[in-house]
């Protein structure tokens, strides 16, 4: 493998990488597959239940088969609650991402501290998921569709505000500074010279997240937060899995409405 | 462009963007009308919440300093939850091959296109929390629960995007390797994989990523990882144990972004 | 009357862009601002606005020092001073007639500015300008849709809607085709001169310069190393602002043929 140096004039070798890419490139590999044996070996997995498992799902599929279809009447009202949290939480996530966008974008927060603050924000709103904020503000509002609203709301937050101040940070600067020639102040010169430029931007995201939010909101029902969770965590709490396909059905056909809307509406703008 | 410059010259209003008029009002009034109802749907309870704000200081005060005592406990959750990711991760990786040539147009045939398809389409529409729910009943309680919902969901996801990829593929370099009379083998070894292995080691990045996020909330429904934990500190009103796992999840989570961004630069 | 005593800047990297420029514009004058790249034009004119903070030396318009303006008194010293840019740096989502009224900031609220509800004599008068820049009809445009030459129209009524009581020009003619920049550095001299404002403008053609200007200022390396009339603008004067060689070049690419006679007949 390494002798090739010695090679008599003629002959030269060939080799894809040079000595430390291969060398860099394997230890790599390596550690790829020593993380997925130590991975493998160590996981806590009760092997008899894996061998039981495909007659355990036949079963659980069995009793699924056929939907209970009479029990879509009572799925309506919830579904209709979960796209309500998304909405409303995609709007509330917009409102408080304005203030946060501003401060996280270089070119428009006032001074280091508020950039700090504002990545902090960012950074805890993206990390925390969306099931642990339903949980701790349904502390706060009790168990309900408010607490589902406002969890989804600040969970948008770090989402919105990250895209959008890339947005901002991509603005053209000679437009702003046109506007500032002209002796327009600062608030004017976000409203007259960057929010023109980044409003595709800002549409395109909160649709997206609008997107995403309808398919959260489907579950931090499982928690108490409302919506269709809520239902879907009932049926099964009373084993009724006949009904639970007609629900798993609903949440599909809207999760995959919500994706079509949302790209109708992202291919509009620009 | 319009034509009301002709009878009132001196006059300007910004152009809407809906030029209908009756459009426009009435697109107005349905989102008006939409939110005022989502927003009564919502049945605001003034007075619950203005009790719930001393119950949510209460809880913040409570969560301060962070309680790291029961690290074991923590730690032990945090490292079933990457393992969870890293072997999900693997296996996904690996199914999602023969997941992503049944799913491209240019190389499966119809039925196992149209199979393909609804399995992707299915594990991308449900969210991982839904599915674990249902392995956890399948198959009890545990990480193995996890597990096969992160295999389904990277499947899924790499399997989408493997397939696109390869639909895209440059049919010239792979007739080059023909006219050399290389063997099918051969061909996509060398003809399909070079083109191909980029995005796919970027994929795995990208969805290791998403796995880690995902593998610490999983035990909220029972599958696994440290999620049972923080679930458990939240029901026993432990609150600064919580805020202790809460951060520790935000540092994995920190570190995989991180690890991420900077190996998918490094390798496209 | 535009003063200009001292003026100094040095960025944070160390470059010395001006240094110790002084010189005075008496009343409604042309002045083109000649030199290399790099000689400091752009940050002459900017440290005057003070969209560059300048490090030493003092600017007064009038009787207001503009080196010393607070946040308030800038919003106003910039509000009397008009400016056109070579990348038009028109907002490119918005209209014609948005991209004028934009000139008015300084006068309305902030609500006034984001609802879009100038005053009625604003909206007049930007009719008026859309009229004598040509741009009749396009009120509604968006700015994106318009060609170069018209984009540079729009950006010259936006700095008359300020009512400026002078205009900085930056480089109004590198982004045009040379038959139409020829038609805007005209457009720019005929309304300064018809509104009596005096025009600082930076321009790397020297032919449009020596052709449109009353005046030509030559900058190298931050210093003014000539100031005087067109028609005194010879070989050694080019010499001594473009360096030995570099002025001929110069000439050549901005095709300043008909002008290279007249600089020769002058030496």
């Amino acid at each position: 493998m390494t002798g090739a140096a010695a090679s008599a004039p003629g002959s030269r070798p060939w080799q894809r990488y040079t000595r430390g890419q291969r060398l860099a490139r394997f230890a790599a590999w390596l550690a790829a597959v020593a993380v997925l044996v130590w991975s493998a070996g160590t996981l806590d997995i009760h092997w008899p239940f894996v061998l039981d498992a495909p007659r355990q799902a036949g079963d659980l599929l069995g009793r699924m088969l056929p939907p209970e279809w009479p029990f879509f009447a009572q799925v309506i009202g919830p579904m209709v609650e979960t796209i309500n949290i998304a909405t409303l939480g995609t709007l509330l996530g917009a409102a408080l991402s304005v203030p946060v966008a501003l401060m996280a974008a270089q070119n428009t927060t006032l001074n280091a501290a508020t950039l700090w603050a504002a990545r902090v924000v960012v950074v805890a709103s993206r990390s925390v998921n969306e099931l642990v904020w339903a949980l701790l503000f349904g502390v706060v509002f009790g168990p309900g569709a408010m607490a589902g609203m406002v969890a989804v709301g600040v969970s948008s937050v770090g989402f919105v505000s990250k895209l959008v101040a890339e947005g901002i940070e991509e603005v053209d600067g000679g437009q702003v500074e046109a506007i500032a020639a002209t002796g327009a102040s600062r608030g004017q010169v976000l409203i007259y010279a960057v929010l023109p430029q980044v409003l595709p931007t800002i549409i395109g995201v909160l649709t997206f997240r609008w997107d995403i939010n309808i398919r959260q909101s489907s579950i931090i029902g499982l928690v108490g937060a409302g919506g269709i969770g809520i239902t879907l965590n009932n049926e099964m709490n009373s084993f009724a899995w006949a009904n639970v396909t007609v629900i798993l059905i609903a949440i599909f056909a809207v999760v995959m409405a919500s994706e079509w809307v949302s790209a109708q509406l992202r291919r509009r703008v620009t | 462009m319009s034509g009301a410059s002709a009878q009132a010259p001196r006059r300007w209003r910004p152009a809407p963007r809906i030029a209908n008029p009756w459009l426009r009002r009435g697109l107005w009034v349905l989102a008006v009308a939409y939110v005022a109802f989502a927003v009564a749907d919502m049945e605001f309870d003034v007075e619950r919440f203005i009790s719930g704000i001393p119950r949510g200081v209460d809880m913040v005060a409570s969560m301060f300093p962070p309680d790291f005592s029961r690290w074991r406990l923590l730690v032990d959750g945090l490292v079933e939850s990457l393992q969870m990711a890293f072997f999900a991760t693997g296996i996904g990786l690996v199914l999602s091959v023969p997941v992503a040539v049944a799913a491209a147009t240019n190389v499966a045939p119809r039925w196992l296109y149209a199979l393909a398809r609804v399995y992707i389409g299915l594990s991308r529409t449900f969210p991982e929390v839904l599915i674990a729910i249902f392995f956890v009943k399948a198959f009890g309680f545990g990480a193995f629960a996890g597990v096969l919902t992160l295999v389904v969901a990277s499947t899924g996801f790499i399997g989408k995007l493997l397939a696109e990829e390869i639909e895209a593929i440059d049919p010239g370099q792979v007739e080059a390797m023909r006219a050399t009379g290389a063997g099918p083998a051969h061909v996509l070894l060398f003809g399909v994989a070079p083109q191909v292995l980029p995005r796919f080691v970027g994929l795995m990045i990208y969805r290791l990523d998403i796995n880690l996020r995902e593998s610490t909330i999983l035990g909220i429904v029972g599958a696994g990882g440290i999620g049972a934990v923080l679930y458990n500190s939240f029901a026993r009103y432990e609150y600064d144990f919580s805020m202790a796992i809460l951060l520790a999840i935000i540092a994995v989570v920190l570190v995989a972004e991180w690890f991420s961004g900077y190996t998918r630069a490094r390798i496209t | 009357m535009l003063t200009i005593d001292k003026l100094t800047k040095t960025y944070a990297d160390g470059h010395q862009a001006l240094r110790d420029c002084s010189f005075t514009v008496p009343g409604a004058q042309v002045v083109a601002v000649i030199g290399p790249s790099g000689a400091g034009k752009s940050t002459l004119i900017r440290c005057i606005n003070r969209l560059v903070a300048p490090t030493r030396g003092h600017v007064h318009l009038g009787d207001t020092d503009l080196t010393a303006a607070g946040t308030a008194g800038l919003r106003d010293v910039r509000r009397r001073i008009g400016m056109i840019f070579q990348e038009f740096n028109l907002i490119e989502r918005l209209t014609v007639m948005e991209n004028v009224l934009a000139g008015r900031l300084a006068t309305v609220s902030f609500l006034q500015a984001f609802l879009r509800r100038f005053p009625a004599g604003d909206i007049d008068r930007a009719f008026e300008l859309l009229g004598r820049v040509g741009l009749d009809g396009y009120e509604n445009s968006r700015a994106d849709a318009l060609s170069g030459g018209q984009r540079q129209r729009v950006g010259i009524a936006r700095a008359l809607m300020q009512e400026p009581e002078l205009l900085l020009v930056d480089e109004p003619t590198s982004s045009l085709d040379p038959k139409v920049a020829r038609s805007i550095m005209g457009l720019i001299c005929e309304l300064a001169g018809e509104r009596r404002i005096p025009a600082l403008i930076n321009i790397h053609d020297v032919g449009l310069a020596l052709g449109f200007a009353q005046r030509v200022i030559g900058l190298n390396g931050g210093r003014v190393v000539f100031d005087g009339a067109p028609e005194a603008v010879d070989e050694a004067v080019l010499t001594r602002i473009y360096g030995a060689d570099e002025w001929r070049d110069a000439f050549r690419q901005e095709g300043g043929e008909d002008m290279l006679a007249a600089g020769g007949a002058a030496s």
